[in-house]
């Protein structure tokens, strides 16, 4: 079972972090394993998973989108239906009731595209637990929607500007103020990254999804799929898809990653097929460094992709050969974005909409009897403004 | 022995205490680093930290950031870093602990940093994200090529932590010399600090003396005025 007892995967993962990050870290380890097989917070769980997310989310068989690409039988796994509109609440509700269950009392995280401050604020606010949320100003100006939510929900938006001014700045920025913090602060990471235990905590959160993909095709399949496509950025909704089917050789994955402009061009997000091993918000994984080990500047079409690492158990299973990671540039994300939308009438998250544009790539290549699973992790509301500026529209 | 270890027996024979300031390399450039180490040394530091400039520095606050990012607009590496504590190494005995992250480093290779740092002259490594849990992949390097390794403990450590740290440095817990740092900021304080601790690192009001005088001539000058009056302080 990974991670071993101190966070690694094979070579990655781990707790890079500062001394004074250390006991916070111990602490929140020893609670996850004390409370994760626990009937009560299990029960807990899944009473709000049920209840106020909405879950179990459908899997969809997208008949004219199957037809459109002409061979295998593609599902759709609706995590957009989720309460919020993404994956996310899957993850921040499991550590929210978590920190209730810690004692403590305030709630801080980063974001990106601004869907997991979304997520952290929504379930803070239904918790009753003050909640603050950094966000790069990058970002905070490509995302105003998801920024006046967080606002109306009652988070505190703090604006980031250091470094390349987003998600990798926030998630500094979020350590600082959780080293600041300690005794009544629970950090809540968005993504199968940062130190032991989050890469561990958040998969296994996350892995909901899997877990209800399998009793579902199996339902109406009789069989498992031969495909598994989902986008990664720091990796939690393809890690939760996937995981829970690692050890069926039958089901191959795929993690499409953001090749932004191309991936020749340097403008772009793909961790693990463009960067080399490292070490960047307390845990070893691929990076999209200099040859003097400082942290690229990256680029995609979705905020929530932009991030120059990955989660370190994506890179183990890179290594291992598990999964196959391939990438699709900002131009064919907006491909797959319009065939989903107009084909299916499902307007998917611009992260989603690059599993979309590999589904596109690969579909035509395969038998019809083949069967293909799709993660649709979140809805394409907050993107609206910038695919219309990429489409040179006017609103 | 070391140089470090030297300092500590010198200062100690005399019930006095170590000043260890700390500047990021490269900030403004490593030509002013250069002078300034220099400057520090005659205002009576005893060791000098020495900041690696890295891309996220997220132990730090905004003020050293910033010296972070200045450095590296000059794209100043760690090759560039242990180029410049060989260069004033032929000038100077004073003891320099390399602080940073731990990527760089880890990008470098740990066995060829250790044995280049050695060779240009560096006496210590403070590594901010490497805890003892994670340290063997570097300290086996820096072990063999005769470095130290400096550990930093926190407010939020616990004893068993304490101790923790202390077995992995496999030294007695009266052997080592304890450095206090982290908002330190003015004389009086470094006094304080100095009366129960054998150290005292004063990072950020220096780095901001600096900040504050980018354009100015006299920016080696009141830096070293600064370090005087801490140094006075500690008595």
């Amino acid at each position: 079972m990974l991670p071993d007892k101190k966070g690694h995967f094979g070579i990655y993962g781990g707790r890079y972090v500062a001394e004074t990050l250390m006991p916070a870290l111990l602490e929140l380890e020893e609670s996850y394993y004390r409370h994760k097989d626990d009937r009560e917070f299990q029960e807990e769980l899944n009473y709000y998973l049920r209840e106020y997310v909405g879950r179990e989310t459908p899997l969809y068989l997208a008949e004219r989108l199957t037809q459109r690409l002409g061979g295998p039988k593609i599902y759709l796994k609706r995590e957009d239906l989720c309460h919020t509109g993404a994956h996310k609440i899957n993850n921040t509700l499991g550590q929210i009731i978590l920190a209730k269950k810690m004692g403590k009392t305030r709630i801080i995280a980063e974001t990106g595209a601004g869907q997991h401050g979304v997520a952290t604020a929504t379930v803070a606010a239904m918790f009753g637990l003050e909640c603050e949320i950094y966000m790069g100003v990058e970002d905070i100006k490509r995302q105003s929607l998801n920024v006046f939510r967080m606002k109306l929900l009652g988070a505190k938006v703090q604006p980031v500007s250091s470094g390349t001014n987003t998600l990798k700045d926030a998630m500094n920025e979020a350590m600082r103020d959780w080293v600041t913090n300690i005794y009544n602060t629970f950090y809540i990471i968005g993504s199968v990254a940062g130190p032991h235990p989050y890469p561990m905590m958040v998969r296994d959160f996350q892995s909901v999804i899997g877990r209800e993909t399998k009793r579902q095709i199996l339902e109406v399949e009789k069989r498992l799929p031969d495909h598994l496509i989902a986008c990664v950025g720091g990796g939690s909704n393809s890690m939760g898809l996937f995981y829970p089917f690692k050890d069926d050789v039958e089901v191959g994955m795929t993690g499409v990653e953001a090749a932004g402009l191309g991936i020749d061009t340097g403008k772009h997000a793909a961790s693990i097929l463009d960067g080399s091993v490292g070490v960047l918000h307390g845990s070893k994984t691929y990076l999209l460094q200099d040859e003097n080990g400082q942290i690229k500047h990256t680029h995609s079409i979705a905020a929530g992709l932009d991030y120059p690492g990955v989660g370190p158990e994506h890179s183990y299973f890179h290594d291992i050969g598990r999964v196959k990671y391939a990438s699709v540039t900002d131009k064919e994300a907006l491909d797959g974005f319009r065939l989903l939308t107009i084909t299916e009438g499902i307007i998917p998250a611009l992260e989603s909409a690059h599993a979309i544009a590999y589904t596109m790539r690969l579909a035509p290549k395969l038998d019809k009897e083949k069967v293909i699973i799709v993660n649709l992790s979140g809805r394409g509301d907050k993107d609206i403004n910038t695919v219309a500026e990429a489409l040179g529209v006017k609103i | 022995m070391t140089r470090i270890t030297k300092v500590f027996q010198r200062l100690s024979a005399n019930n006095g205490k170590a000043l260890i300031p700390y500047i990021t390399a490269g900030d403004p450039s490593l030509e002013l680093t250069k002078k300034l180490i220099f400057q520090l040394e005659e205002s009576g530091a005893d060791i000098i930290e020495l900041g690696v400039p890295f891309s996220d520095p997220m132990a730090d606050g905004p003020t050293i950031q910033r010296a972070s990012e200045r450095a590296l607009a000059n794209s100043v590496s760690l090759k560039d870093v242990l180029y410049l504590v060989s260069e004033i190494r032929m000038n100077t005995e004073i003891p320099i602990i390399l602080f940073g992250y731990y990527n760089p480093f880890f990008t470098y290779g740990a066995e060829k940093f250790s044995r280049d740092a050695k060779e240009a002259g560096v006496d210590g490594v403070l590594i901010v994200d490497l805890p003892p849990e994670e340290v063997d992949e570097l300290k086996v390097y820096v072990d063999k090529a005769g470095l130290d390794i400096i550990f930093l403990t926190a407010p939020t450590s616990n004893e068993e932590r304490i101790k923790l740290i202390y077995v992995t440095k496999v030294k007695k817990l009266t052997d080592l010399p304890v450095g206090v740092g982290f908002g330190i900021s003015t004389p009086g304080q470094a006094g304080k600090v100095a009366k129960w601790a054998d150290a005292v690192i004063v990072g950020s009001a220096i780095v901001k003396i600096i900040e504050d005088n980018l354009n100015s001539p006299d920016m080696v000058k009141k830096v070293g005025q600064f370090v005087k009056s801490l140094k006075d302080g500690i008595g």
